[in-house]
C-alpha cells in the first residue's frame, strides 16, 4: 500500500496544475498516471479507490475489494479510506481520459440523473454492502458497542456527505460553470449532512445518559459552544482577515511579476531595437507600432493574459484585427480598426476575411500616403459588412486594364463565389473604398 | 505643487494676421512629457488659434486650474491620479452647465478600453479622441467642441454602435435608448472614417444636420440610463 505521493505538493493543486502535472506524468507508452491524487471523475465516494488504482496501475475493482476486505478487519478499511480522503488532494487522473463515466449523467434536457451502473461497479457496491453487513453483524454481538453503532453510522454518513460536498465545491471552482439549480442541490446536501451529524451526536448523548437529561445536555453543549465562540471568535476573525490579506498581497505580487516579465520580454527589447535602429525612421516606426499594438492587446484584453497570438482566430473581430496587424507590420502603414459586434467565423466569412485582407494590402500599398487606412467591420443580425478605406490618390475604376486581376479575382470574384458582394468606390483624388457584404451561414 | 499656468498674454494677443478663431484650453494629463508634446503641437497660438492657459497633472490640480482659468475647452486624460477623468468631470459639473462661458471637455486618451471611453462620455465629455491623433485634427476637434459640437473618433463611434446594438432588455426610456436609423447611419460612416463633409454628401444632407445627429447621439449616450452600457463594456459577448 503506497503511503505518500512520489512528489508531495505543497498546496492543493488547481485544475490546470493537476492537469498539467498529470499530463507530464504520462510516459510515452501510455501507461496510466503515477501520481497519487484522488480521482475527481468516475468516483463513488471520495475517489480514493480510483486514485489509488490509477496510481498503482491496477483495476479499480481490486482496490475496492481490498478496502472491503480490510473493512472486515475491525473496520480498518473505513479508517484507511477516511485517512486517504482527508490527506490526498483531489486531482484529475487515476484513470484514462477515454472512460469518462461520472456517477451522474446529464440528460438532453439538462437534468442530471443517476447513470446506469456498469457491472463492475454493481459488483463493487454489492461487495461493499455485504462487507458492511458482516461488519455490523460483528458489532452486534458486543452489546455495549451496539448502543453506539447507529449514532456512529449516522455521524459517518453526515460526514461523508459534507466532505463529498467540499470536493464538489472545489471541482465546481475548477469548472466555473454552475447553475442555480445545482447550487440549491448542493446546499440541500450540505444541510442534510450537517443534520445527520447533529442527529448522530444527539443520539450519542441520549444513549449515554437518558432521554430526561436531553435538555440539560443540550443547554450545556450550547453554553460550551457559545463560550468557545466568544473566546476564539476574535482570534478566528483576525486569522481570516490576515489570511485574505496575505492572499491579496500574493495575488498582487504575482500580477506585478507578470507585468514585469512582460515588459522585460517585449517592451524593453523593442526599445533596445529602436535605439539601435535610430537612424532608420521607417523601421523605428514599424517597431513602435507593433509594440504598441501588442502591449495594448495585452493590457486591455478582457482575459488579462493574452498570450495566444499564434492561435487561429475563431471569431470575426479577431480575424479582422489579426489581418490588419499583419498588413500593418508588413507594409508599415497604420490601419485603424473598428469592429462592431462579433460572430464566429464560417466558410463564407473566412473567404470574406481573405478578400478584406487583400483590400487592406491594396490600401496600404497604394493609398497609405494619405493617413491611416480605415477598416470597419460590423455584424448586423445575419449580415456582415466590412469596409476598407484609404485616403490615397484613388483611381478611376473604369480605366483599369482588363489584365489586372488583383481586385477582380481576389476581392470581387472571391466574394461572389462565396455568395457575397463586393463594391469598389474610387475617384481620382478621393481615395478608395472597398465594401464587402456577406451573409452568415448560421443564426 | 502649485498648478502651472502658461503665459496668459501670448504674443498673438496684439498680433495681426493670426486666425480669427481663438480658444482657451487647459491640458490635463499626468505625463509631463505628453503635455509638453501637445503644447508644442497645438500651442503656437499665432497659427493654430489655440491658447493653452493652464496645465494640471492630477484631479485636484485640474479642478483648481479649471475653476481659476475658466477655459473654453479642457483636454482631459482618462487615467489620472486621484480618481481619473470621470472624477474631474463630476467635480466640474457646475462649470459645464454654466449658462455663460460653459467649460467643455474633450477626452484624450491612450486607452482602448471601451469602459474608460464610455465612462468619460457619460460623465459629460463632449468627445473622445485617441493620443495618436495628428496636431491638425486635434486643433480641429478642439474648435468643434468649443462650438458645442460633439467629436466622435471612428473608434468611439464603433463603441457607441456596439453599446446600442447589443440590447436584449427593453429600453427604459424609448426615446433616449434607441438610435434612429439616421443616427446609426451617421455613426457608421464616422466609424468608417468619413469626415462630416463626406457624410453630408453621402446622405444628401447638410453638414449642420450631420452635426445635430451627432449631438443627439451624444445626448442619448450621456442621459441613457441603461446599465447595460457599462455592463456591456466589461463583458462583450458573442451574438
Amino acid at each position: 500500500m503506497p503511503v505518500a505521493p512520489p512528489r508531495p505538493t505543497a498546496e492543493p493543486p488547481r485544475a490546470d496544475r493537476a492537469d498539467r502535472s498529470a499530463r507530464s506524468a504520462v510516459p510515452e507508452d501510455g501507461t496510466p498516471w503515477r501520481r497519487l491524487y484522488r480521482s475527481a471523475d468516475g468516483r463513488l465516494l471520495g475517489g480514493v479507490a480510483r486514485g489509488l488504482a490509477g496510481h498503482l496501475g491496477v483495476p479499480v475493482a481490486w482496490v475496492r475489494l481490498v478496502f472491503v476486505g480490510l473493512l472486515l478487519a475491525d473496520g480498518l478499511g473505513i479508517l484507511l479510506y477516511a485517512a486517504f480522503w482527508v490527506f490526498v488532494p483531489l486531482g484529475i487522473g487515476g484513470r484514462a481520459a477515454a472512460q469518462h463515466r461520472p456517477l451522474f449523467e446529464t440528460a438532453d434536457d439538462g437534468r442530471r440523473r443517476l447513470r446506469k451502473p456498469d457491472k463492475g461497479q454493481l459488483f463493487a457496491l454489492m461487495a461493499l454492502a455485504i462487507g458492511c453487513l458482516i461488519f455490523a453483524g460483528d458489532l452486534n454481538t458486543a452489546d455495549r458497542a451496539h448502543r453506539y453503532l447507529w449514532p456512529t453510522l449516522l455521524i459517518g454518513a453526515g460526514v461523508v456527505l459534507v466532505w463529498r460536498q467540499a470536493d464538489n465545491a472545489r471541482r465546481a471552482s475548477w469548472t466555473a460553470a454552475d447553475s442555480r439549480h445545482r447550487r440549491l442541490f448542493q446546499i440541500v446536501r450540505a444541510l442534510v449532512g450537517v443534520g445527520l451529524v447533529g442527529m448522530g451526536l444527539t443520539v450519542f448523548m441520549v444513549v449515554r445518559g437518558s432521554a430526561a437529561q436531553l435538555g440539560n445536555v443540550l443547554t450545556a453543549a450550547i453554553a460550551v459552544i457559545a463560550g468557545i465562540a466568544l473566546l476564539a471568535g476574535p482570534w478566528l476573525v483576525r486569522m481570516t482577515q490576515d489570511l485574505s490579506e496575505e492572499r491579496t498581497m500574493r495575488i498582487r505580487a504575482q500580477e506585478r511579476a507578470e507585468v514585469a516579465a512582460h515588459v522585460h520580454d517585449s517592451v524593453l527589447h523593442t526599445l533596445t531595437l529602436i535605439q539601435r535602429n535610430a537612424d532608420d525612421a521607417g523601421e523605428v516606426r514599424r517597431l513602435a507600432r507593433a509594440q504598441e499594438r501588442e502591449l495594448r492587446n495585452w493590457l486591455y484584453k478582457p482575459e488579462g493574459t493574452g498570450k495566444e497570438e499564434d492561435e487561429e482566430p475563431g471569431t470575426l473581430a479577431e480575424a479582422v484585427k489579426k489581418a490588419a496587424a499583419e498588413v500593418e507590420d508588413k507594409h508599415g502603414v497604420p490601419l485603424e480598426v473598428v469592429v462592431v459586434g462579433d460572430c464566429p467565423l464560417d466558410d463564407g466569412l473566412s473567404a470574406c476575411m481573405q478578400a478584406a485582407r487583400e483590400a487592406m494590402v491594396n490600401a496600404a500599398k497604394y493609398g497609405g500616403e494619405g493617413g491611416p487606412v480605415q477598416v470597419f467591420a460590423e455584424v448586423d443580425g445575419r449580415t456582415v459588412f466590412v469596409s476598407v478605406r484609404d485616403r490615397g490618390p484613388g483611381f478611376d475604376p473604369d480605366s483599369v486594364p482588363g489584365d489586372r486581376m488583383g481586385v477582380r479575382e481576389s476581392i470581387v470574384g472571391r466574394m461572389q463565389r462565396n455568395g457575397g458582394t463586393a463594391r469598389l468606390t474610387s475617384a481620382p483624388g478621393e481615395g478608395t473604398e472597398v465594401e464587402l457584404t456577406m451573409e452568415r451561414a448560421d443564426a | 505643487m502649485t498648478p502651472q499656468q502658461a503665459g496668459q498674454t501670448g504674443p498673438a494677443e496684439e498680433g495681426t494676421g493670426g486666425p480669427e478663431r481663438r480658444v482657451r484650453v487647459v491640458l490635463v494629463d499626468d505625463h509631463r512629457m505628453f503635455r509638453t508634446g501637445v503644447q508644442a503641437e497645438i500651442g503656437r497660438t499665432e497659427t493654430t488659434g489655440v491658447e493653452v492657459v493652464g496645465e494640471a497633472a492630477d484631479v485636484d490640480q485640474a479642478v483648481t486650474v479649471i475653476t481659476a482659468t475658466r477655459p473654453e475647452v479642457v483636454l482631459l486624460d482618462v487615467h489620472l491620479p486621484g480618481g481619473g477623468g470621470v472624477e474631474v468631470l463630476r467635480r466640474c459639473a457646475p462649470l459645464m452647465g454654466a449658462a455663460e462661458h460653459p467649460v467643455r471637455f474633450l477626452a484624450l486618451s491612450v486607452s482602448d478600453a471601451a469602459e474608460d471611453v464610455i465612462g468619460v462620455i457619460r460623465g459629460g465629455a463632449r468627445g473622445y479622441v485617441t493620443k495618436t491623433i495628428t496636431g491638425t485634427d486635434l486643433v480641429d476637434s478642439i474648435f468643434r467642441v468649443q462650438e458645442g459640437d460633439a467629436v466622435f473618433s471612428p473608434r468611439l463611434a464603433g463603441f457607441v454602435l456596439d453599446a446600442f446594438a447589443s440590447t436584449d432588455a427593453p429600453p427604459v426610456d424609448e426615446d433616449l435608448d434607441r438610435l434612429t436609423q439616421r443616427e446609426r447611419e451617421v455613426l457608421r460612416l464616422i466609424a468608417r472614417g468619413y469626415a462630416y463633409k463626406e457624410i453630408a454628401k453621402q446622405l444628401f444632407i447638410s453638414v449642420k444636420t450631420v452635426e445635430s445627429h451627432v449631438s443627439a447621439v451624444l445626448r442619448k449616450l450621456q442621459l441613457s440610463n441603461r446599465h447595460e452600457l457599462t455592463r456591456w463594456a466589461t463583458a462583450r459577448r458573442l451574438i
